[in-house]
């Protein structure tokens, strides 16, 4: 067990925890923050992803104890970005989401997206959000938001 | 505290309405409506209707903040009636849409699917089944609180009229819902409900938004995975290698280290045994898991292997099985010449279902009772289940139904496998609320796979390049036979849903024989959406689609010729997309393609053509034109959204490692890294979707999208490739 302090969502948190243990279990388990979800476990599906500086990252895979002072970003947060807020808005509009389970994953990889592609070409949108599985097969809606978030961030 | 009074003051037996009154802890005020339901039921079963007695707020709660709450009857897991049904019952109760909300029933009774008798999702039944309950009970609802207005303005009620949750009376008299919920509660409940022409609708039939959008896009919503109760740990099971097997003995000395894990224990499972894992969270839980030594005894089960099954089944498809249908001349295409024949041997794997939530149940046994937190798609077997293991009668297994992240049937189990292994672990740590998670691991293989199948069908052609004579022999486990459904499902040795698609098909063929084999492998199967429509609309669409090329014949203009008039629904479909579909079809770009296929499943008939071409040696959808008549499309938004991710779902079929296989027993696949659903890059890249115009009553959505895409998409490399692909999935192109 070791204690750690991160930065979660501009607010420090403190937990001891395993050191191996995953921040996407960090998240769940430890701080109840459950926007967050576990799906594969290995990297294969994006429903963990989150911000970590910045970067769209898979939780499920990353030690809480590599995560060290750099900052997180999570999908209960992501809408006190602007971009955050015009995906999450997009989404809605576009009456993107199925079952939902992976939609925290594909916004978070959207976002990422769009903060450093503004006006994102098919090929963009198919690399960023390749690795988010949607097994309701969401994909053209996804797409559409995607494309109709960009516009409204011109 | 809540007093219920009855309103009706009538036995609680006979088949009427029932409103009651009580004041809530809240200090408003609950009207609830109880309505006993259909016949179809006592039909389906053909047992006598069980007395019910309704808990309150069944259906309706139109609350003093004026919010009217609405209980969805089934569960929410993407397909969308969360939505649909309370937007039936707020348009026939004229209740303000704004204000509604939607909330999972728990297990109950009243809850059932009116037709089925049980409490499910199934056979995209949900619109269908529950179009009349939901709109009679708005209706209902409605005459109550305009008898109510009218007895207080002393009017008669038909000078009255309702929109959005106010009733408005002859001399400009206003009266808000909430304000006459208590007087409307003493109304008599009206015999018969007045239902609204289709033209009177102000929401059925029009694109209405999901009211689950927003909490699903800021992580607020809870599945039942994220549930979280003072003191509750977390369970996982290490399940046997080979199904069925048991435990001959452990070693946990490594696990027990594990800080944060609890207790280890042997659980019996629905077949064989596994070993329990307790502990404060998921991660040491699945430490120790990790650690365990178990020492498995298969000795007493079959191992099952796919290179021997395939070989098996082969041959037993070269004989004829149990016979589902034989129409015509059985001598009809021995009497054809050999040069006018097609034979054809197809192969389909095994497919895991994978919802993205994984498999999970959260259960607290306190002894003479329980609590149940699931996203089920089948609570009254899984509370009866829960309640066997615990000892308890289902009525003292209270049971919450969870939002659930998908599950295209692999919530229904009919042995509740899941819920039997949560309720072995809660009845050891009695008191204590306990949570088991399924990994992804245990998820892809824990088997309830789409069983494997093998199909050989010798066709003769007819002089007008129509098929005259077909036989068709299909091989794969029953997926209803030992269930308790297998006393509807299963006749003559033939399992219905091992031959739907075939056995009742709309193309008119004169001499058809289709027989079946079902052998029983050591694997446990299940429905996966649009259970044997996926491989029977697969064989048939790109079989007539073959016949169609070799009669030199537009694709849709042969199917249009050989299918039978009176498959309405179909046919309209197939106009349908043909229009749609027709300015991009005429411009294709090089070295695309297209595909064609139509099919009917769960009465709604669908009809689809893809643009395709091959990009690193897999198929590429650049688009998908799909045409639906499902009836009358309660939220065409809904609908849109079905067919246009549905078929994305049904491209799973077509991964290349879209399989799942076993060796020794063993499933060979772990996780999403070798047994891979569509990624974005796999799925079509826009779903045109377009309904047919229609008042007929709704028929399913759920899983009519997945049969078409994957005959479509293979039809269009058959031009690309000059190659007919018969095995699934795609590996090698």
């Amino acid at each position: 067990m070791a204690t750690y302090q991160l930065n979660i969502n501009g607010q420090r948190r403190e937990v001891t925890t395993d050191p191996s243990t995953p921040l996407l279990w960090v998240l769940r388990d430890d701080l109840k923050m459950t926007g967050t979800k576990y799906g594969c476990g290995v990297s294969a599906c994006g429903a963990c992803t989150v911000h970590v500086a910045g970067v769209a990252t898979r939780s499920c895979m990353v030690p809480v104890s590599m995560i060290g002072d750099r900052s997180v970003v999570t999908i209960e947060a992501i809408g006190q970005n602007p971009v955050g807020k015009v995906v999450q808005d997009a989404w809605v509009s576009h009456d993107v989401v199925q079952c939902g389970y992976c939609q925290s994953g594909q916004i978070m990889s959207a976002v990422a997206l769009l903060k450093h592609t503004p006006n994102p070409t098919d090929k963009n949108i198919e690399e960023s959000m390749g690795g988010n599985i949607c097994r309701c097969g969401t994909y053209p809606r996804i797409r559409q938001a995607i494309k109709a978030a960009a516009q409204q961030l011109q | 505290m809540s007093a219920a009074i009855t309103a009706a003051n009538e036995p609680l037996l006979s088949r009427r309405t029932f409103l009651r009154v009580s004041a809530t802890a809240a200090g408003g005020l609950l009207v609830s409506l109880y309505l006993d339901l259909p016949v179809a039921a006592q039909e389906a079963s053909q047992a006598p209707p069980k007395p019910q007695i309704y808990p309150p707020d069944a259906f309706v709660n139109i609350r003093v903040d004026g919010k009217v709450v609405i209980q969805v009857n089934r569960l929410e897991f993407g397909q969308g009636v969360h939505t649909a049904l309370p937007m039936l019952l707020a348009d026939e109760l004229d209740a303000d849409w704004s204000q509604v909300i939607a909330e999972l029933a728990p297990a109950a009774d009243v809850y059932k699917d009116p037709l089925f008798g049980l409490q499910l999702v199934g056979g995209s039944g949900s619109i269908a089944h529950s179009f009349q309950q939901y709109r009679e009970l708005g209706a209902k609802t409605r005459a109550m609180l305009v008898a109510a207005a009218a007895e207080q303005w002393q009017v008669a009620p038909h000078q009255c009229r309702t929109e959005a949750s106010v009733v408005h009376g002859p001399s400009g008299q206003l009266a808000r819902y909430a304000e006459l919920a208590e007087m409307a509660a003493r109304q008599p409940a009206p015999a018969a409900a007045q239902l609204k022409e289709p033209s009177q609708f102000r929401l059925v039939g029009k694109e209405v938004r999901r009211l689950d959008s927003r909490p699903k896009c800021d992580g607020s919503l809870k599945f039942g995975l994220d549930l979280d109760l003072p003191g509750m740990k977390i369970a996982v099971v290490a399940h046997p290698p080979v199904f069925g097997a048991r435990v001959k003995s452990f070693e946990d000395k490594a696990a027990r280290s594990v800080e944060g894990m609890r207790e280890v224990f042997e659980i019996p499972l629905a077949q064989g045994t596994g070993v329990a894992i307790v502990a404060d969270t998921f991660w040491p839980a699945k430490q120790a898991r990790d650690r365990l030594k178990i020492d498995w005894d298969v000795s007493a089960v079959e191992g099952a292997d796919s290179a021997t099954l395939w070989a098996q089944y082969k041959e037993l498809a070269r004989t004829p099985g149990n016979v589902a249908v034989a129409r015509g001349d059985a001598q009809a295409l021995a009497a054809i010449a050999s040069g006018n024949r097609v034979v054809a041997e197809y192969q389909f794997p095994y497919l895991a279902h994978s919802p993205m939530e994984p498999l999970n149940t959260t259960v607290r046994f306190d002894g003479d009772r329980a609590e149940v937190w699931a996203g089920s798609q089948f609570q009254t077997v899984d509370q009866a289940a829960i309640a066997e293991v615990l000892g308890l009668q289902p009525a003292q297994v209270t049971f919450h139904t969870e939002m659930a992240g998908g599950g295209f049937g692999r919530r229904a189990t009919p042995d509740a496998h899941v819920q039997r292994e949560a309720a072995a672990i809660a009845k050891r740590l009695r008191g204590t609320p306990v949570k088991l998670m399924w990994t992804r691991e245990d998820d892809v293989q824990g088997g309830y796979y789409r069983p494997m199948h093998v199909h050989r069908i010798e066709i003769g052609i007819g002089p007008d390049g129509m098929p005259s004579a077909w036989r068709h022999v299909i091989v794969g486990q029953s997926i209803l036979g030992g269930t308790p459904f297998a006393a509807i499902g299963v006749k003559n040795g033939v399992d219905a849903t091992a031959v739907e698609g075939v056995a009742d098909t709309h193309y008119n063929i004169p001499n058809l024989h289709v027989s079946v084999h079902h052998p029983t492998p050591n694997v446990p199967v299940l429905w996966w959406r649009s259970v044997g429509h996926t491989h029977t609309a697969f064989v048939m669409e790109t079989l007539i689609d073959e016949l169609a090329a070799r009669a030199k014949m537009d694709p849709i203009a042969y199917r249009r010729q050989l299918l039978d008039p009176k498959a309405t629904k179909l046919r309209a479909a197939l106009d349908l997309m043909e229009e749609k579909s027709a300015a991009w079809r005429s411009q294709l770009s090089a070295h695309h393609a297209v595909g064609i296929a139509c099919h009917e499943s769960f009465e709604t008939g669908v009809a689809c053509a893809v643009d395709v071409s091959i990009e690193n040696k897999r198929p590429r959808i650049h688009r998908a034109t799909v045409a639906v008549d499902c009836g009358l499309a309660v939220n065409p938004l809904t609908v849109e959204s079905q067919f246009q991710a549905g078929v994305a779902f049904g491209v799973s079929q077509l991964m290349a490692k879209g399989a799942i296989t076993l060796k020794d027993g063993r499933v060979e696949q772990r996780n999403f890294d070798a047994y891979t659903p569509p990624y974005m890059i796999d799925a079509p890249v826009a779903v045109d979707v377009h309904i047919v115009p229609s008042t007929e009553p709704p028929s399913g959505c759920g899983e009519p999208p997945v049969p078409v895409i994957a005959p479509a998409v293979v039809n269009a490399l058959a031009k690309l490739t000059g190659t007919r692909y018969r095995s699934l999935p795609l590996v090698a192109m």
